[in-house]
């Protein structure tokens, strides 16, 4: 804490030299070491960690948990070739096109653009809802859905029929809870974007006699396009990681009917305590959420970070 | 003529939506002051409070709660102290890297998290932290830290040095300065980062659950997933008391930081091209 009083960024005139070299690189490095020690060895270090394992049997039982051993690719040949493990890419595949980039964004967009010039109750009540569905806790919006969807639940006896929509239709049913739960972010975003569309752009074309469809495709979309991506971008990421709303509302099931990647690979590390298997699909799902998150970077070209 | 349809066509098409919306939730809200609460939300004449009266005992409700502030807490203080002072060289001082550095933060806030929970396990289990909570708060903290510096950063440039210069002439260093000036100043930005980081870990469910290894330590998370995956024998009521109980604080503070959280929806904010 002595170094706390170093000279100010003002006064450091010195040539580049020994101490005040040292007493430069002390001034930023000093307040930024909890945040790098812990984003090392946190974040860093289990990421580089699943790197090793991956390519180890490790196990947490039986002989391979005392001395594990280097396998190669063995973890990976065994992943691609495992129905599971593509079964279980398929419904994130699924999962993410389906809740994410259809659902939330779409029903986001569609309602930010519904409530453009309502009156304040229309808009308190609706944003109420919505984000209501957002602010819950994940284990409750499943408990939610769960009693909704149940044989004996709200959904059947409004409509007066009876149907396990659970185990009819598991894949339905976790992407309709996923888009209820995430709906808002997307509606929040499209609400800011749309709030900056200059109006006289759009009643320009309406005087010229463009339709509101017109109107929509060709002026207002094209305007706000960079929200667009940012925002497939943003809940593609949070959606393919996705893991406590399907597990608590089927558990992956019935059997891997809605097994996503996220839960193939609690099975594999949690339940058989295959490590080593296990830290192979995280580094897949590592690899994945990086692509996509250097094309986010790309798409919202940061100025001056 | 049109423009009245077209009027009643949006209302209508939100009323249905905000029905929709609204289907789910009916059940916690009812199922939670019916004595006799089913899967079904029934609309009954009973009103009663019983079920909050039999989920408010020490081992349901109140220790899980108990964990869940302490673990959101610890995070989200410690979070606010951590990236309050990274932000602060990256705001104040032009260095070399700054930028990769930045983007490196935003690009980590994209990596599924879901994913490092099982080289942290295994880390943590051979080192002999599986099961501590201080362990998992710290790892908590390293993975809300990337998008918590970019806000502290953001609100950080907005307190303007010329105020600073001022203790830096009374021989203030960076941590008097920090603490003196830019702290008070910055102190709606600090709270947004704290509120959005509690909420955040309020509503985790996977890391404790992996994690953790005993019930005394779970959050309300993963105590209201117990509560109700023991399909069958589940008193329907008494979880949506709970569910009521464990996601109020959320909506609270919520409402609470709502109006500054709102801006940070808009990309031509703080990150633009």
């Amino acid at each position: 804490m002595t170094v706390a009083t170093a000279p100010s960024p003002a006064v450091t005139g010195t040539p580049a030299g020994g101490p005040a070299r040292r007493r430069r690189v002390l001034r930023w490095l000093l307040p930024m070491a909890p945040a790098l020690a812990l984003l090392a060895l946190f974040l860093a270090g289990p990421i580089l960690w699943s790197v090793y394992i991956a390519f180890t049997n490790e196990t947490l039982t039986g002989s391979a948990s005392v001395n594990s051993q280097f396998v190669g690719f063995d973890n990976f040949v065994r992943m691609f070739g495992d129905p599971n493990f593509v079964n279980s890419f398929l419904l994130t595949f699924v999962f993410v096109i389906g809740s994410a980039v259809i659902g939330q964004n779409t029903l986001g967009l569609i309602i930010a653009l519904l409530q453009r010039g309502r009156g304040r109750v229309t808009r308190s009540v609706v944003n109420g809802v919505v984000i209501g569905a957002w602010v819950m806790p994940e284990i409750v919006a499943a408990a939610c859905w769960f009693s909704f969807l149940a044989e004996d639940g709200t959904l059947n006896a409004a409509l007066g029929i009876s149907q396990e929509w659970l185990y009819t239709a598991p894949m339905l049913a976790v992407i309709l809870a996923n888009v209820w739960r995430g709906t808002a972010f997307s509606m929040l975003v499209y609400s800011a974007a749309l709030s900056e569309v200059p109006p006289d752009l759009v009643e320009a074309a309406a005087v010229d006699g463009a339709s509101p469809w017109r109107r929509l495709v060709h002026i207002t979309l094209p305007l706000i396009r960079r929200s667009i991506m940012s925002n497939l971008m943003l809940i593609t990421l949070q959606t393919l990681a996705s893991f406590g709303l399907i597990y608590a509302l089927t558990g992956g099931g019935p059997g891997t009917a809605s097994q996503t990647t996220p839960l193939y690979m609690y099975e594999q590390a949690f339940r058989y305590f295959e490590i080593g298997y296990g830290s192979a699909i995280a580094l897949v799902m590592l690899v994945i959420g990086a692509l996509f998150s250097l094309v986010y970077l790309r798409l919202i070209k940061v100025e001056d970070a | 003529m049109t423009r009245i349809a077209a009027r009643g066509a949006a209302l209508l098409s939100l009323l249905v939506i905000t029905l929709a919306f609204l289907g789910p939730f009916l059940w916690v809200l009812l199922a939670s002051v019916q004595p006799e609460a089913t899967l079904s939300a029934a609309p009954t004449l009973t009103f009663s409070l019983d079920n909050f009266r039999a989920v408010l005992t020490w081992e349901t409700i109140i220790l899980p709660l108990i964990n869940s502030i302490v673990i959101s807490g610890s995070t989200a203080l410690l979070t606010v102290l951590v990236a309050g002072l990274a932000a602060y060289p990256l705001s104040r001082y032009q260095l070399r890297y700054r930028r990769h550095f930045m983007l490196t933060l935003l690009f980590t806030t994209g990596l599924p998290v879901t994913a490092i929970l099982v080289p942290v396990y295994a880390m943590f289990f051979r080192f002999n932290l599986y099961g501590s909570v201080p362990a998992m708060v710290l790892f908590l903290t390293a993975s809300s830290l990337p998008f918590s510096i970019w806000m502290m950063k953001n609100f950080m440039d907005g307190v303007p040095v010329s105020l600073e210069e001022a203790a830096w002439v009374d021989g203030a260093g960076w941590m008097q300065s920090l603490r003196a000036v830019v702290g008070p100043l910055m102190a709606p930005g600090i709270a947004v980062v704290a509120i959005f980081v509690f909420v955040g870990q309020w509503g985790n469910f996977f890391a404790p659950f992996v994690l953790l290894d005993t019930p005394e330590k779970q959050p309300a998370a993963v105590t209201i997933y117990t509560f109700f995956s023991q399909y069958g024998q589940v008193a329907y009521g008494q979880l949506a008391a709970f569910s009521v109980l464990y996601t109020a604080p959320a909506v609270v503070l919520y409402v609470a930081v709502n109006k500054y959280l709102a801006g940070s929806f808009n990309f031509g904010g703080s990150v633009k091209g």
